[in-house]
């Protein structure tokens, strides 16, 4: 990410947004040149295994890597749910149970159905499968207050566990032996994909991301993402300009879910192994703190957030107890003095800003995000067509 | 941790009958008179608790309408003792989300610092855990009431301090819904696992002062003493609280505030208080409803025992109307009932999920419940 050089004379505030505005007025190809190099040190960090970085000799590298590429993932998926669509859901591990049980019982010796598929043809059967799932709760549900959601989601990712508990052919806490791995191996015969060395699945989860990313990144810039963000600012407004605010509610939560579904598959590849012990409700609020640590509404910050949830317990060796208490206080603390996250939110129906400013002043045209935060709405080099007009109105709606 | 453990001989389908309730984790009843309501998935976050208990000797699901009628009238009392319980707990949801239209996400652990607030008096008055005590019944009351006492006012003070510490610092912002959510549920997590730091992940031991003997029977089932003062003593709670809201000076202000927030604050209503007042009321009831809880299950003592509680108790509250008192009450009493007779309809594995159906399906047919949101409205 930013260098942020402690002491010189810009602040980290003004060095981020540089950084951004930088990053902002490229075009996209320009934007893709600039990535390799990030992308290539990012699949090279288990090979390289720098020093201080590295959570060896307690923690395999490549397997800590994995762990939070896969919390990556997960996170990006939440985040379509929570900071796109503005809708908390507490039941997300539900998902990702789903997911992994889908490869579980398409390819375990345990399973009833008795078929072995490969990983590749299980990976769509189980998003697809997450897909319907995220339907069938999102129906009844989505037509509700946020809130209710949450407590409906929290219930949901504990009728999941229950499910797994008492339904026979899911076989409870015996689990499923032995889910198939991708294919694949290296020159010399060996295959890359084992349960012991999580290198290979490091790299495919962060190819997976990369994908996921991009169609995240056109999703967003699309009529769908446009209704997400129109949905969390303001339900009632959407629906009253025409935004079919229960449609795209039910595909976000679909959308969110098969991603969800996707990295429980990756998960129970390289695990090689489901029972119901992975799936509480505890876990599902780590995942929130991801997205909510990272910034929820912005993908690299959910990645950022996700890395730090997962990459943090095993670099410093705490106790899963206190894991989950720094990590609540984290989220009350966030709240309080930082709801935007490490990483503020970007979109706020201005997706195409970018696009819009350039084409009116010329390309290269500094264009800030605007964002709920004073940070980034405050400095104003913007032209003068600048959504802060309305900077002086309430935002509390002061007419009343 | 794989190998499944071999079916127990002396747990076969046809002793179901006889045992009122059976472990969350599904298999052989436990022992009857111990654990007379087993609501509480004691094993919910802890793996390895459960590995023992997961023994499929029958069918995983059962549709076994002979035993629901057989118990029909032994569940119907258990459950509205049980109900009296979430009813107690639904209160403080109810009348938070009246007030503030937050879901207070962490009130089941202000709920489950009442009951170590229980259990901890209960060690300081002397008792150990495994015997029961021979005492004179006055003795064994005044212990009970103090220990009542001690978790009102523990739960009480925590749900205040909740308040202070994380709501109102948003509530001075201005924050959006989303962010009061979140900081309930990290308040519930910070709260939760303090507790299990301090006092560890295994359930407390048993300390039970009353043990439940049966005083007279209705329709054949026995009804004990147990029960019958958690239901009477629950509704005089319930009546105290009801006058309270729509009969006193205080209460008027918490409807005002509950019905129009800015309105009330111009008609001198110091909505501040109004709001510490709502939480502490809150969080008496809910530690009442510890007492009780720990007087029907005396291992109940658990960090993270009032998570499946407080869903509960807020699908309780949102059957009944959500912000309505009497509809708390009244969707405890049924989540309780239904609750029973789930378990004998579908095994005792089932009696959760029965729960969060419920839930969803009242959310799907009737969002407002039975009687309607209006704690604002809850006298005209």
């Amino acid at each position: 990410m930013t260098e942020t050089h402690s002491g010189a004379r810009p602040t980290i505030k003004q060095r981020m947004a540089d950084l951004s505005t930088f990053w902002n007025s490229r075009s996209r190809p320009q934007q893709w040149v600039l990535l390799i190099p990030v992308v290539a040190f990012l699949f090279a960090l288990p090979v390289l295994n720098p020093p201080i970085i590295t959570t060896e000799p307690a923690t395999d590298f490549p397997i800590a890597l994995f762990s939070a590429a896969v919390l990556a993932l997960i996170a990006i998926g939440l985040n379509v749910v929570i900071g796109q669509a503005g809708l908390l859901d507490l039941g997300y591990v539900g998902f990702f149970a789903i997911g992994a049980y889908s490869a579980a019982l398409l390819s375990s010796p345990d399973s009833v159905l008795g078929i072995r598929l490969s990983w590749i043809a299980i990976v769509p059967i189980a998003m697809v499968a997450t897909m319907i799932s995220g339907v069938i709760l999102g129906t009844p549900t989505l037509r509700l207050r946020g809130d209710y959601l949450a407590i409906v989601t929290l219930g949901f990712g504990e009728i999941d566990r229950l499910l797994a508990d008492n339904i026979e052919p899911l076989r409870g806490n015996r689990g499923f032996q032995d889910i198939a791995r991708p294919g694949g191996t290296y020159p010399d015969g060996s295959p890359i994909f084992t349960q012991t060395d999580a290198l290979g699945f490091y790299w495919l989860a962060v190819a997976i991301i990369i994908i996921v990313l991009m169609f995240m990144g056109n999703l967003e810039r699309s009529r769908v993402g446009r209704a997400w963000i129109a949905v969390r600012e303001d339900e009632d407004a959407a629906e009253l300009t025409g935004v079919p605010t229960y449609k795209f509610k039910i595909w976000a939560f679909a959308i969110g879910a098969a991603v969800g579904g996707l990295s429980g598959t990756l998960f129970a590849a390289q695990v090689g192994y489901v029972n119901n012990q992975r799936f509480d409700v505890t876990t599902s609020i780590l995942y929130l703190a991801a997205v909510v640590l990272g910034g929820s509404g912005n993908k690299v910050g959910v990645i950022v957030g996700a890395f730090l949830v997962s990459y943090i317990p095993d670099r410093f060796q705490f106790e899963p107890q206190y894991r989950f208490l720094v990590f609540g206080l984290a989220l009350i603390i966030l709240m309080a003095f930082r709801p935007q996250g490490l990483l503020g939110m970007r979109q706020h129906l201005l997706t195409y800003g970018r696009q819009a400013y350039a084409r009116l002043f010329g390309a290269g045209t500094a264009v800030r995000p605007t964002g709920l935060s004073p940070s980034t709405r405050a400095t104003g080099d913007l032209p003068e067509v600048t959504p802060d007009d309305h900077a002086g109105t309430s935002p509390r709606g002061g007419g009343e | 941790m794989t190998a499944a453990v071999p079916a127990l001989p002396h747990c076969r389908p046809t002793d179901r009958p006889r045992t009122p309730s059976y472990p969350p984790g599904g298999g052989c009843p436990t022992s009857p008179p111990e654990r007379v309501i087993s609501v509480l998935d004691l094993a919910a976050l802890d793996p390895g608790a459960l590995a023992p208990l997961v023994v499929h000797a029958e069918p995983w699901i059962n549709f076994d309408v002979g035993l629901l009628v057989d118990r029909f009238w032994a569940n119907t009392i258990n459950g509205l003792a049980y109900g009296s319980v979430y009813a107690l707990i639904a209160l403080g949801y109810t009348l938070v989300y009246g007030v503030l239209q937050l879901i207070n996400f962490a009130h089941s652990e202000i709920f489950v610092i009442g009951v170590f607030g229980v259990y901890l008096t209960f060690v300081a008055l002397g008792f150990e855990p495994g015997a029961i005590p021979n005492l004179p019944l006055a003795a064994i009351i005044l212990d009970l009431v103090l220990a009542g006492l001690v978790a009102m006012a523990v739960a009480g003070l925590a749900a205040i301090g909740l308040e202070r510490v994380a709501y109102r610092p948003l509530r001075r912002r201005n924050a959006p819904r989303l962010a009061f959510l979140i900081t309930a549920i990290g308040a519930s997590f910070v709260i939760q696992q303090v507790i299990r730091i301090w006092r560890g992940s295994n359930p407390e031991g048993t300390i039970r002062l009353l043990p439940p003997s049966p005083a007279f029977t209705i329709f054949g089932a026995p009804v004990t003493n147990l029960q019958i003062v958690i239901i009477l003593a629950s509704i005089a709670m319930f009546v105290v609280t009801d006058r309270f809201v729509n009969g006193s000076r205080l209460g008027r202000g918490i409807r005002a505030v509950a019905q129009d927030p800015a309105t009330a604050t111009l008609m001198g209503v110091n909505r501040e208080r109004v709001i510490t007042i709502t939480f502490l009321v809150g969080g008496v009831l809910a530690g009442v409803a510890a007492l009780f809880y720990l007087m029907t299950i005396p291992q109940g003592a658990v960090y993270n025992g009032g998570f499946l509680l407080g869903i509960k108790a807020f699908t309780a509250a949102v059957l009944g109307g959500i912000g309505n008192l009497r509809g708390a009450l009244l969707g405890g009493l049924i989540l309780g009932v239904a609750e029973n007779y789930g378990q004998s309809l579908f095994g005792g594995d089932w009696r959760d999920v029965v729960a969060f159906v419920l839930l969803v399906l009242v959310l799907m047919f009737r969002p407002t419940g039975i009687l309607g949101e209006s704690l604002a409205r809850a006298r005209a």
